[in-house]
C-alpha cells in the first residue's frame, strides 16, 4: 500500500529512509498513545541526558538545514544569538503558503507530537524560554490536531513547568495567523506575531537571531526543520548524515504537482534525488500525464525561476540548483506538460505575488500590479509587442541586474542566486517578476503569439487599455 | 453589540495571559469574536483595542491585513477556490465558472439565501489533489464539477453539519495550558537566565 485515505497527498512508496514521515502510515499517529507506543518523547529524554551545548553541537554536526526556503543550517542559525541576553524565544514557522507547497501542513495533521517533540528539543538546546508555534489560520485541522497534541503533552508533562523532573521548563504557545503569505517571511512572521499587520522588517538589523521577537534574540525554524530533531537525538547525526549528501543530508520533503501522472508528496533522500527521478521514477511520479512532454517546471516554489528538460538531472541539491539559476525553496515542484498555455501559467503566479504583497515597498507594491496588469492584457490577445519589454524593465526597477543570476563561487553566491540584488525588503517582490522572467526567456515566442499587430489601426480608437 | 460576551472575554483573557505582550494575542481575539459573530465590527474592534491595550486604529490596520476577517457578514459556508498554479493548471478555471453558475453569484458575492459566499482563493497548499477548495477553510480535493455540486447538495441539506462548523469557527478545540504546569511567560522586562543552561550567564 502506497496512499493512505487519512493523508492524502502523501505517497510511501520505494525503501526509502523515513525521517519525518514514519507515522503517515497510522490512522491515529497523531495521538499521544501511537506517538509513545512508536518511540515518541525519547528523543527528549535521551537529550535531557546531555547538557544543551551537546545537543546544539550535535544539531551543528548534522548540518539540519533550513527546510522553509533559504536552506540555512538550522544549529548555525541557533550560534548566531548574542550570548547572555535574555529571553530568547522559538518561533515556529508554520505558515506553510508558498505556491506548490505542503508538507508542514502534513507533518501538522499526520504526526503533531513529533512537532511538539522537536520545538522541545530546539528550546533546550539553544535556552529558548517560550515557543510559540504559529499555525496558518486556513488549516483548521492542523491547527486542531496540533492543539491536542500540546494538551496531551502539558497533561503528560512534556511541557511546561520542570519538564519530566528536571530543571528545563518552557511553554509552547498556540498561534494562528488569518491569511496574509507574507507573514511566512521570518520578520513579517514576528510582527504579525506581535498583534501587527504582517509587514517584513528590514534585515539588518533586524536579524531575528539578534533583535527579533519584542526586540529580544528569536529563532524562526519553519515546521519540517523542527520534526527532524526527534529522529537525529534518538539516531545521532553520524546516522543522520548517513542519508543524503554531505552538503545536503538527511531527507526532503517535496510535493511534486501539475502534470504528472502520480503527484504526491514525498520524503525523499537529499542531494541525490534527480528530478529525473521524481518525475519519471516509478516510486515517484511515474511520467508526464498521458504520455505528454515535459515543457517546464518550477523547481522550489512560486518563487523559483524556471527550470527546462535541459535540468532534468539536476540532484535536488541547494548549491547545484543554485548554480544553474534556480533555488530548491520550500521543496515544491510544479510541472507544466507541451500543453501548457506558458503566458497564463507565469500570469497565475505572478497575480499571486501581486495581490499577496503587503505594500511596504514601492516596488513591490506598483511594480507586481503594473506587471499582472501588462502581463492579463498580453494573455487576453491585447498586448503589444512593447509590453514585452516594459515587463523586463519594470522586473529591472524591482530587481535590477543579472536576472536570475547563475551563482558564481567568485562573488560567494553559490547558495541563493536569487534575487541578485532588489529594491524591496523581502522577496515577494522579485517573487512576482520571477515567473515572468522565466517564461519571457524561455518561450518569447509564446507571448509573441498572442500579440496582435496593431499598426494600422488610429491610436485614438485602437487600443483598450486599463487604467491605473 | 458585538462586543465579545461574558464567556468570551474570559477566554481572551486567559488567551491574553499567554504572551509577554498583550497586543500579540490580537489576531487570535479576532479570531473569537469572528466566531462569536461571523464577521468583524466596528465595536468588536474597539472591545478588542481594549482588551489588548492598542487603539482601535491600531486592531483595525491588524484586522484589514488579513484576509480571512470578514468586515462584513458572509455566507454561512465560505467557498474559497483555489486559482493558483498547480490548481489552475489542472481545471481551475472551469470549477470556478461552474461554481459561479451553480450558486448564481460571481467571485466575491453571496447567495440569497446566505448560505454561500464564493471567493477566489489562493494556493491552500494541497496542490497533488487539484483543483482544490475550501468550504470554511476545510480542504475538499480533487474537485469537479458534479463532486461540487453534491458538496454543495450536502451542505444545504446540513448533512456536513458535523465535519464543517459554520463560518467563524476555526478549531473547535482550544489549547489548556493548566495553572499548575505552565512554565509562565518569559517576559523581556524581567530577563532570567534559563535554568537549565547556568552557563549561559557568563
Amino acid at each position: 500500500m502506497s496512499t493512505y485515505p487519512w493523508a492524502a497527498g502523501y505517497i510511501d512508496d520505494g525503501d526509502r529512509p523515513k525521517v519525518v514521515t514514519s507515522r503517515f502510515h497510522l490512522e491515529d499517529g497523531y495521538t499521544l498513545e501511537r506517538y509513545h507506543a512508536t518511540g515518541g518523547y525519547d528523543g527528549l529524554k535521551a537529550v535531557l541526558k546531555k547538557s544543551p551545548t551537546e545537543v546544539h553541537d550535535e544539531v551543528k554536526t548534522a548540518t539540519v538545514l533550513g527546510r522553509g526556503g533559504a536552506g540555512f543550517p538550522a544549529g548555525t542559525k541557533w550560534g548566531l544569538m548574542p550570548a547572555g541576553k535574555f529571553p530568547r524565544y522559538l518561533v515556529v514557522n508554520g505558515d506553510e503558503s508558498e505556491p506548490g507547497t505542503y508538507k508542514d501542513r502534513l507533518l501538522m495533521e499526520r504526526d503533531p507530537h513529533q512537532l511538539v517533540e522537536g520545538c522541545l528539543i530546539a528550546a533546550y538546546a539553544a535556552g529558548l524560554s517560550q515557543v510559540f508555534l504559529y499555525i496558518r489560520g486556513e488549516m483548521p485541522l492542523a491547527h486542531e490536531r496540533v492543539t491536542n497534541a500540546l494538551n496531551e503533552a502539558y497533561a503528560a508533562g512534556y511541557i511546561g513547568k520542570n519538564i519530566l523532573g528536571t530543571k528545563f521548563s518552557v511553554d509552547i504557545v498556540l498561534h494562528w495567523g488569518a491569511g496574509a503569505y507574507v507573514v511566512g517571511e521570518e520578520t513579517a512572521l514576528i510582527e504579525s506575531l506581535e498583534g501587527k499587520r504582517g509587514e517584513p522588517r528590514l534585515k539588518p538589523p533586524f536579524f531575528p537571531a539578534a533583535i527579533g521577537l519584542y526586540g529580544q534574540p528569536t529563532i524562526v525554524n519553519n515546521v519540517e526543520t523542527l520534526s527532524n530533531l526527534p529522529w537525529l537525538a534518538i539516531n545521532g547525526a553520524a546516522a543522520y548524515t548517513a542519508i543524503g549528501t554531505a552538503t545536503s543530508p538527511g531527507t526532503r520533503m517535496v510535493a511534486v504537482s501539475g502534470h504528472v501522472n502520480r503527484p504526491g508528496v514525498y520524503e525523499i533522500i537529499n542531494g541525490t534525488t534527480t528530478f529525473r527521478d521524481l518525475f519519471y521514477g516509478e516510486e515517484f511520479c511515474q511520467g508526464i500525464r498521458n504520455g505528454n512532454e515535459l515543457k517546464a517546471f518550477v523547481p522550489g516554489g512560486g518563487s523559483a525561476p524556471w527550470f527546462t528538460p535541459e535540468q532534468l538531472d539536476l540532484p535536488f541539491e541547494g548549491r547545484l540548483v543554485g548554480a544553474a539559476g534556480s533555488m530548491l525553496g520550500s521543496g515544491a515542484i510544479m510541472v507544466m506538460d507541451h500543453t501548457t498555455d506558458i503566458p497564463k501559467a507565469a500570469l497565475t503566479l505572478t497575480h499571486f505575488y501581486a495581490a499577496e504583497s503587503c505594500g511596504q515597498c514601492t516596488p513591490c507594491r506598483e511594480g507586481g500590479t503594473w506587471l499582472e496588469r501588462v502581463l492579463q492584457r498580453v494573455v487576453d490577445g491585447r498586448g503589444t509587442r512593447a509590453d514585452l519589454d516594459q515587463m523586463f524593465e519594470i522586473g529591472e526597477s524591482i530587481c535590477p541586474g543579472n536576472f536570475p543570476h547563475a551563482s558564481s563561487s567568485k562573488l560567494g553566491l553559490d547558495a541563493t542566486p536569487f534575487p541578485y540584488k532588489m529594491t524591496t525588503i523581502c522577496f515577494v517582490g522579485p517573487s512576482a517578476f520571477a515567473p515572468v522572467h522565466s517564461a519571457l526567456t524561455l518561450f518569447r515566442d509564446e507571448f509573441e503569439a498572442k500579440i496582435v499587430e496593431r499598426k494600422h489601426i488610429p491610436v485614438s480608437v485602437g487600443v483598450v487599455d486599463d487604467h491605473h | 453589540m458585538s462586543r465579545l460576551n461574558e464567556a468570551n472575554v474570559l477566554v481572551a483573557k486567559e488567551i491574553i495571559g499567554r504572551y509577554p505582550r498583550a497586543r500579540s494575542a490580537t489576531i487570535p481575539l479576532l479570531h473569537l469574536s469572528q466566531q462569536q459573530n461571523g464577521y468583524i465590527t466596528d465595536d468588536a474592534i474597539a472591545h478588542i483595542a481594549e482588551l489588548v491595550g492598542a487603539t482601535s486604529a491600531e486592531v483595525l490596520g491588524t484586522c484589514t491585513f488579513y484576509e480571512m476577517f470578514k468586515m462584513a457578514p458572509v455566507g454561512k459556508y465560505l467557498v474559497n477556490i483555489c486559482g493558483t498554479m498547480s490548481c489552475q493548471l489542472l481545471g481551475a478555471d472551469e470549477l470556478m465558472h461552474h461554481a459561479e453558475q451553480t450558486l448564481g453569484v460571481k467571485a466575491g458575492g453571496t447567495t440569497s439565501d446566505g448560505m454561500f459566499t464564493l471567493e477566489h482563493a489562493e494556493c491552500q497548499a494541497a496542490c497533488t489533489e487539484a483543483p482544490n477548495m475550501q468550504v470554511n477553510y476545510r480542504h475538499c480535493h480533487r474537485m469537479t464539477t458534479a463532486n461540487f455540486d453534491e458538496l454543495i447538495d450536502d451542505l444545504r441539506a446540513g448533512r456536513l453539519d458535523g465535519e464543517i462548523p459554520a463560518h467563524g469557527t476555526l478549531a473547535r478545540v482550544r489549547q489548556q495550558i493548566p495553572a499548575d504546569k505552565a512554565a509562565g511567560v518569559a517576559s523581556p522586562d524581567a530577563p532570567v537566565v534559563p535554568a537549565w543552561m547556568p552557563e549561559a550567564a557568563q
